[in-house]
């Protein structure tokens, strides 16, 4: 592809590089001094719960809001001064897709692309089918999902090595969702770099490489999957042949109910093993597990004391 | 119908402002009429001049209706106010029809409405009979101002009679019109298009072909003859307009699914075409329906200034303020007219070009502008493709307004040159109207929640130019507005200096609110 030309001639660092980042909107501190590193080639998780910033940080990052300070390299270069002619080497995703309620799907793409400066014609035409997305309808008819649709056909049929999306699959039924993640592996595989903001884990953790977690404009955890695994506790709820008492010692287990022959607790990924003998020694009738979801997870980790945490250990890792 | 009452009170409830509106609208609509018919004509001597101008112009005959008993109160108030009055309700009813039956349907509160205890037909019958109820305050408020004025007490309840009824047709055509496509506007679309066929109907019937007349809702109206020899049986016309339209809308209702038309949707075309392509393609695109109506609609009412041609004298009468707000200062009548009229299509002209400069603001709350900005597009060559449509589009918007008023002007008169003595003078108001429209590009490049304001330069010329002498407003103020500037062609001379002042003025506030734009914030 002809853009990873200019990529090895004008620069070698991380796509995006924010360091110290501050943006207020009249009294309210929306980034407060907040880092993120994404790196060549990774698809970054960047997980928040809704209000946290995630939003803010994208737009700064697409030269729509101006920083108070900080640094803010995308590509190496000035978001803010420079926009025009980054933008070409990415595509974008917003979170709430407006379209115009007079054009048609299919001319909403082709305008998007022209303006990118182009789109691979071949690619359109299979995410339109991929995506069952019909293209001749109005802007204005289209649902929630549907305008989802749109700019994700937009964004992933542009030649680009950057994709920035804002919760793009919040809309999307599970099976269109299979058909995202399969063509954001693709775009990994091309050597492309993915920002994914999310905050459901589950398809972070499906797609992603590394994962930066923001709360309050700041950032509290950064690293790959397997270093915030510490934060990840299993739901499991099982029922049993016989009452599994011998849960009761085991320290990775919390927040355990037993009830007869039924069970249900938490445990942390660490203890998963010892917990399942426990339930196969006590026999298994049936069991659900769930993985944490993100509010969970912040809910127990940084719970109501976020500040002081940040204060304590500034930046995790 | 379980529902119905309670869904009424609700409609009603979120209606109130639009009744009020509306009622005082239209009521002000005709006893305007009579105030200003009385105020215009010192004696019946000059009332009967004005009348006799009037009774024979086509131009007149074509826009308002038959001509009949012109040199009196009631008659000129029928003659002026029915033609549009009967617009007016037709469009309130649509508007009451439409927010409470397809625009709910096409945003899923509806369904949420019916999974209550509600009929299948309540919504329906709700919205049917909040129309009905509007058009009935309506047209008793209408009768009451003329009968107080005091005008003929049963001309009066005629006038307001009709009106209602007319309004309960429409709401009867509109409310098929919201069974039949799955979106609000195409439903406004087609409602409307019946209230402009009922209209033309009538116009082509008044001036050549009476059969045509009785093809339209509004010819019944006008057919009742109030003030001139009144005849209540067209009413009944009315009534089973009425009647028939809403029991074709209740039998289209009942064979159809909830949430989809009676037409299918129609698909758009799946690609873009060549001239989508760059900022000043997509401006074009937004803005080309709002070009080409307000072109269409100005060279109309040039022509309609244009066609009074030399009866101006008969028309204004000789008394003081009229003179006064005609004359402008100018010695010679018609002159001082023109001058007027020139000025006031103009103004008419600030319409389109504000809420044009106000298109990119529509765009960037709408959340359009995000994705465009995250392309290759900059911020500045995005707001200069809207920028550039506005300004041409004042363009062919003020040539259609003078084309109009010099071709209806030349179809009168004879005079072919009339076109030129119009045209060029008219094109010089672009620079005041595009200094409006700079007004409004440097609040949305200062932040976007001031666009609003653009429209208060435009308020301040309207006040300076039709009441600036009489409120004695202090001349500062006055020069605030930049039609206060210019020559007053044809009764002045043109002037080239303050015409270019006021480009000049336009293009650097114009220029400032550009910069503002690429330094803020992206809502």
């Amino acid at each position: 592809m002809g853009t990873v030309e200019i990529v090895t001639n004008d620069d070698r660092g991380a796509p995006i590089e924010i360091g110290g980042l501050v943006k207020t909107f009249g009294k309210v501190r929306a980034l407060d001094g907040l880092d993120l590193t994404v790196e060549r080639g990774e698809v970054h998780g960047f997980l928040g719960p809704n209000g946290s910033g995630k939003s803010t940080t994208i737009r700064v990052l697409l030269g729509l809001l101006r920083k108070d300070s900080g640094e803010v390299r995308l590509f190496g270069g000035d978001p803010w001064r420079d926009a025009a002619e980054l933008h070409r080497r990415l595509a974008y995703v917003p979170g709430d897709v407006n379209l115009w309620p007079n054009l048609t799907g299919g001319q909403a793409i082709d305008l998007l692309g022209r303006l990118r400066g182009g789109l691979d014609e071949k690619r359109r035409a299979e995410l339109i089918e991929r995506f069952e997305l019909d293209p001749t309808k109005k802007g204005r008819s289209y649902s929630k999902g549907n305008r989802q649709k749109v700019a994700l056909v937009a964004a992933l049929s542009a030649d680009v090595e950057l994709l920035v999306l804002d919760e793009p699959t919040s809309g999307l039924d599970p099976l269109m969702e299979a058909v995202f993640q399969e063509y954001v592996d693709r775009f990994r595989e091309q050597g492309h770099t993915v920002l994914l903001s999310s905050h459901i884990l589950a398809e972070v953790e499906r797609l992603c490489d590394r994962v930066t977690i923001i709360r309050s404009g700041t950032r509290v955890e950064s690293g790959t999957l397997a270093d915030l695994r510490h934060l990840t506790r299993t739901s499991i709820s099982a029922e049993l042949a016989s009452p599994p008492e011998a849960l009761r010692t085991l320290p990775d287990v919390h927040d355990l109910v037993i009830e007869g022959n039924r069970a249900r607790f938490e445990v942390e990924t660490t203890g998963l093993d010892a917990a399942l003998d426990t339930l196969q020694a006590a026999g298994v009738r049936s069991l659900t597990s769930q993985p944490p979801t993100l509010e969970e997870l912040f809910l127990r980790h940084y719970g109501d004391r976020i500040e002081d945490v940040d204060e304590q250990e500034p930046v995790a890792r | 119908m379980t529902g119905t009452w309670l869904l009424l009170r609700t409609f009603l409830r979120r209606d109130r402002w639009l009744y009020v509106s509306w009622t005082i609208g239209i009521t002000l609509l005709y006893y305007s009429q009579a105030v200003s018919v009385d105020g215009l004509y010192a004696t019946q001597a000059e009332f009967d001049r004005a009348a006799a101008s009037m009774d024979n112009n086509v131009a007149f005959i074509a826009m308002a209706g038959p001509a009949r008993a012109l040199d009196t109160i009631g008659g000129q108030v029928t003659w002026q106010s029915t033609a549009f009055g009967a617009i007016c309700v037709g469009l309130m009813s649509m508007f009451i029809i439409g927010r409470h039956t397809r625009a709910e349907e096409e945003s899923g509160r509806d369904e949420l409405v019916r999974a209550a205890a509600i009929g299948r037909l309540a919504p329906m019958t709700a919205a049917l009979k909040d129309a009905l109820l509007a058009n009935l305050v309506v047209g008793v408020f209408v009768a009451a101002s003329l009968a107080s004025y005091p005008l003929e007490l049963a001309d009066s309840i005629a006038l307001g009679l009709g009106l209602t009824l007319c309004g309960w047709v429409f709401t009867g055509t509109a409310l098929i019109a919201a069974q039949l496509t799955a979106s609000t506007r195409s439903m406004y679309g087609i409602a409307g298009t019946v209230i402009g066929v009922a209209y033309v109907l009538r116009a082509i019937g008044d001036v050549g072909s009476p059969a045509l007349t009785w093809l339209s809702p509004i010819g019944w109206y006008q057919g009742m003859h109030a003030f001139s020899g009144l005849r209540w049986w067209p009413a009944l016309l009315l009534l089973a307009g009425a009647a028939v339209s809403t029991l074709a809308a209740y039998a289209v209702f009942q064979r159809r699914d909830i949430g989809s038309g009676v037409l299918a949707a129609r698909p758009g075309p799946d690609r873009a075409g060549a001239g989508l392509r760059g900022p000043l393609g997509l401006a074009w695109h937004l803005q080309r329906a709002s070009v080409i109506g307000w072109t269409a609609g100005l060279f109309l009412m040039g022509l309609a200034y244009g066609s009074i041609g030399n009866d101006v004298g008969d028309l204004v009468g000789d008394s003081e303020t009229s003179q006064d707000l005609f004359l402008q200062g100018s010695s010679d009548l018609v002159d001082g007219f023109y001058a007027t009229s020139l000025l006031m299509l103009s103004l008419i002209a600030c319409g389109f070009a504000i809420s044009s400069a106000l298109r990119p603001r529509g765009e960037e709350e709408g959340g359009r502008l995000e994705s465009l900005l995250a392309t290759a597009l900059r911020r500045r060559d995005w707001l200069l493709g809207h920028v550039t449509v506005t300004v041409l589009g004042a363009l062919v918007v003020l040539t259609a307004s003078g084309l109009g008023l010099g071709v209806g002007y030349a179809l009168v008169t004879g005079e072919s040159g009339a076109v030129d003595q119009f045209l060029l003078p008219l094109l010089s108001y672009v620079a005041p109207v595009l200094v409006l429209a700079a007004v409004a590009w440097l609040l949305v490049g200062l932040n976007p929640r001031l666009g609003t304001l653009a429209w208060v330069p435009l308020v301040l010329a309207v006040v300076v130019m039709f009441f600036g002498d009489l409120l004695q407003l202090p001349q500062w103020l006055q020069d605030l507005s930049p039609f206060e500037h210019l020559a007053l062609v044809p009764a002045e001379d043109f002037r080239w200096a303050p015409f270019v002042g006021l480009a000049v003025v336009a293009a650097a506030i114009s220029i400032a609110g550009q910069v503002a734009f690429a330094r803020r914030d992206i809502r």
